[in-house]
């Protein structure tokens, strides 16, 4: 198995030469359906390239990449990392509406940050190194 | 210091959501939570997912969110200052002076801190927030990708191939301390400030650290 991180999460997914995946396992890691017009998400449908097909199934990271997103992957193929794209951060940013995140305290509980909602936040980084 | 604020604020709707930058992990900020125990959400965010979504590039960076979820003030330096660069290399200690001066910029940020949960004073128009968004690039997006990798393989052990991922994203995204930082061999203090920290902080020249926030 390989495995894929990416803003959903970590997905593990079946190994092989590149990240070439079934349909089903590209919608469940990436959120894109494979449809007659090409591959869908939500409203918005992008055509297949037929580069990006081997078969039945979909070069997960020629298609990311032809999304304007970046990949990266371990010399090994074994892990795979499908990140968000500069024009996507920014659009997301440009809206100021701040983007949501969610992530645990020291107890394990996770906190989002549109949970906070209704009050004023001072949202600061730090680090212990 | 953010319990002070948290503190003086206690009747007004705010808080302060600090978030551990920490790739090795909820353990590498424990000893810090537990000390200073905090009364506002301190999460941990072991992939650096906060700097990559506000394009943030160091610690402590912070930004200012109103009751709407509107970003009011994008990321700037949250109360520190540049005086560490002056500091005796061999006692690690700073002038008086530049102790008091760093302390005089904490306190009036923080008080622009507090002046804006009171009357919404330092809160910028959206035109003018929008100017002080970081440009987000493809470089410093595969930068990003190229850490979260890094992350994930020094976890397994696998460092070499994880120094090589840290050092790629680096170079690709030059500006982040965050990822240069937390790529270090820590020192048995824990601290990322070994010569290689340094040398990259005296190449910067008249370029500051800590940029100051403008009001």
């Amino acid at each position: 198995m390989a495995t894929v991180l990416c803003d959903s999460g970590t997905h593990e997914v079946p190994s092989g030469a590149g990240l070439v995946l079934s349909p089903a396992d590209t919608e469940r890691v990436t959120g894109w359906a494979l449809k007659p017009e090409g591959m869908c998400r939500d409203e918005l449908c992008v055509k297949l390239m037929p580069v990006m097909r081997q078969g039945e199934r979909i070069d997960v990271a020629a298609f990311w990449r032809h999304l304007g997103n970046p990949v990266a992957s371990d010399r090994a193929g074994a892990t795979w990392v499908l990140g968000s794209g500069p024009d996507e951060r920014q659009s997301a940013l440009a809206g100021l509406v701040a983007p949501d995140f969610a992530l645990p305290d020291l107890a394990g509980k996770v906190h989002r940050l549109s949970d906070y909602r209704g009050q004023k936040v001072f949202l600061t980084t730090w680090a212990s190194w | 210091m953010w319990q002070d604020l948290q503190d003086c604020l206690f009747d007004a709707p705010f808080t302060v959501i600090a978030v551990a930058e920490e790739g090795r992990g909820a353990e590498q900020a424990r000893p810090w939570i537990e000390q200073a125990r905090p009364g506002y959400p301190c999460l941990i965010d072991s992939e650096h997912r906060v700097s990559a979504l506000y394009g943030m590039v160091n610690v402590p960076q912070c930004v200012w969110i109103d009751e709407q979820g509107v970003i009011v003030r994008p990321p700037e330096t949250a109360g520190s200052t540049d005086h560490f660069r002056k500091m005796d290399q061999a006692t690690r200690t700073m002038a008086p002076e530049d102790v008091a001066a760093r302390l005089a910029a904490r306190t009036a940020y923080f008080q622009a801190v507090r002046d804006w949960v009171r009357t919404g004073k330092h809160a910028l128009p959206a035109d003018a927030a929008r100017a002080r968004l970081p440009v987000i690039t493809g470089e410093m997006a595969q930068a990003d990708a190229l850490f979260r990798l890094g992350l994930h393989l020094r976890r397994l052990g696998q460092e070499d191939e994880a120094a090589e991922c840290f050092a790629e994203a680096s170079r690709l995204h030059p500006e982040s301390w965050c990822i240069f930082r937390d790529a270090q061999v820590l020192e048995p203090s824990g601290f990322a400030g070994g010569a290689g920290f340094w040398e990259r902080v005296n190449a910067l020249g008249d370029k500051p650290f800590y940029k100051p926030p403008s009001f």
